[in-house]
């Protein structure tokens, strides 16, 4: 236990001073817009269909849910509500997060793990480079950008799934749905006039998961260790972490978030 | 008298045992010095000492009269651009071209249009013998190992460096292919004045190549010199070593 603990002590460390590093080289150098745009495909466009379907899917389950829960009430004109306060503010970020984690985060421990055994990192900082610049900035950047993109576009899946749902099974016409869904958005307050406050929850979160989860793969990845097997834990742990620290990561945003918005 | 290009001075380094124990080797300006020894002694932490990747417990790395492990990490960079690395498996980066292996270094430090980047990368891919217009496009998984190897001393070439590391740039090449590789370091060592420091196990290609050999044994230099007087030492360990080789 003790070991445990010390173990995940040092990975925070490691993946602050991670952080850190990053953060100093942010701008990413020479070739880095190139770095970057080709990482926001890698990231943003080839996570689509996965976020995509994840978010419609998850979508439709919530509206046949809600209706178990309203239909006793006779309230199943609400069922927008429920499924928007859900993926707006919860399922959107959380599922796109570690739906991400899982196809990208791999991807990064993997390919990364495979440069450090066969050297290829070494040879970067041989060459006079900075790896984090090089292989940390672009990554971590194109996730911070792209996992709330793809939350967002994840929240319309899954209301047009719950919509679809609705009115076919439940005889809500989708008109009546998302009139539903906007008094919802509403009734949780609008920042500034304009800004729906869901929508910051639902920004403001995959913005911080996509960073922690590029990170904590990164850090794995740049850790690996004898061989092929070393690449496979890596690969093991990157997914298992980022997935883990999403979810505690999302109960302390949602506390902090719900106290300012 | 000019300081040494590389000089260890009383270098101690331990990680779970002692791997070095108060070594110490200076390497002067165009020399060529082998590192020799068994697998597993530490030859290989003496080139990542020298590169600033890992710093001593005890003693001094000074690399061109400077402090190694004093350096800040942006004074270790600066310091890498002046060293050229040869990587035991070549470490090619694999998702780019030859052409952009080579022209790495040049990218990142120099800016060059591209006709002169074209230039410097043919150049630097002739003078490991390889026609850039054959090779230039490939990728590193369609090269044998010899040819990955030079490509590997190419890239370390073409940002023209004052020391050239070599880590085991001879281990799993046949034959014929390890006499090119060794008639390059010493072609390279002549024509473009570099010091060389050489870590590598093939002790017949390096007495023959090398100014001077310096054998590692348990943490410790049991010899250095040049390769005549090793042919020569009665040291125990030298013998040994030499006798199985």
């Amino acid at each position: 236990m003790r070991r445990t603990i010390q173990s995940v002590l040092l990975t925070l460390q490691d993946v602050v001073i991670l952080g850190w590093r990053a953060l100093r080289g942010w701008h990413g150098g020479r070739g880095g817009g190139a770095r970057l745009l080709a990482q926001l495909d890698v990231i943003g466009v080839q996570s689509l269909p996965i976020v995509l379907l994840t978010g419609l899917f998850t979508g439709m389950v919530l509206a046949l849910q809600a209706s178990v829960q309203l239909a006793p009430f006779g309230a199943t004109l609400f069922v927008g509500r429920f499924v928007a306060a859900s993926m707006l503010r919860e399922l959107g970020p959380v599922l796109s997060g570690i739906m991400v984690a899982g196809r990208v985060g791999a991807g990064i421990a993997a390919e990364l793990g495979a440069m450090r055994v066969t050297e290829q990192v070494d040879a970067i900082e041989t060459l006079g480079a900075d790896p984090v610049r090089l292989l940390v900035v672009p990554r971590v950047v194109a996730a911070a950008i792209a996992v709330p993109l793809l939350a967002l576009l994840a929240d319309v899946a899954g209301l047009l799934g719950a919509t679809v749902i609705s009115a076919a099974w439940l005889g809500v016409p989708a008109r009546t749905f998302w009139q539903a869904a906007a008094d919802q958005v509403r009734a949780d307050g609008i920042l500034w006039g304009v800004l729906p406050a869901d929508l910051v929850q639902g920004l403001v979160k995959p913005f911080v998961f996509g960073i922690l989860l590029t990170l904590l793969a990164c850090h794995h990845g740049l850790s690996a260790t004898g061989g092929t097997a070393g690449v496979g834990v890596a690969t093991t742990r990157a997914v298992v972490s980022a997935s883990i620290v999403i979810l505690v990561a999302d109960y302390f945003l949602t506390q902090l978030l719900l106290g300012l918005v | 008298m000019t300081a040494p290009a590389i000089d260890l001075r009383d270098v101690s380094l331990a990680f779970d045992r002692p791997v070095l124990r108060d070594v110490s080797l200076a390497v002067v300006t165009g020399e060529t010095v082998a590192v020799l020894g068994e697998s597993g002694t530490g030859k290989s932490t003496l080139l990542r000492l020298v590169l600033g990747l890992l710093a001593p417990d005890a003693g001094d790395v000074r690399v061109q009269d400077r402090s190694v492990p004093a350096m800040t990490p942006s004074e270790k960079r600066e310091l890498r651009r002046g060293i050229g690395m040869v990587f035991q498996q070549a470490a090619l980066f694999d998702s780019l071209t030859v052409f952009e292996n080579v022209a790495f270094a040049l990218r990142e430090h120099r800016a060059l249009d591209e006709r002169d980047l074209t230039h410097r990368v043919q150049e630097a891919l002739a003078l490991v013998d390889l026609d850039a217009a054959r090779v230039a496009s490939l990728l590193p998984a369609q090269l044998s190992g010899g040819m990955r190897k030079r490509v590997g001393v190419a890239r370390a070439i073409a940002n023209r460096p004052a020391i050239l590391l070599y880590d085991e740039p001879t281990a799993g090449l046949d034959p014929l292919t390890t006499e090119t590789v060794v008639e390059l370091i010493a072609r390279l060592a002549r024509e473009l004045h570099v010091t060389s420091l050489v870590v590598s196990h093939d002790v017949r290609a390096m007495l023959r190549t090398a100014d001077r050999i310096a054998l590692l044994h348990e943490g410790r230099f049991a010899f250095i010199g040049a390769p005549d007087a090793m042919r020569g030492s009665d040291e125990p360990y030298t013998r040994t070593f030499l006798a199985a080789a």
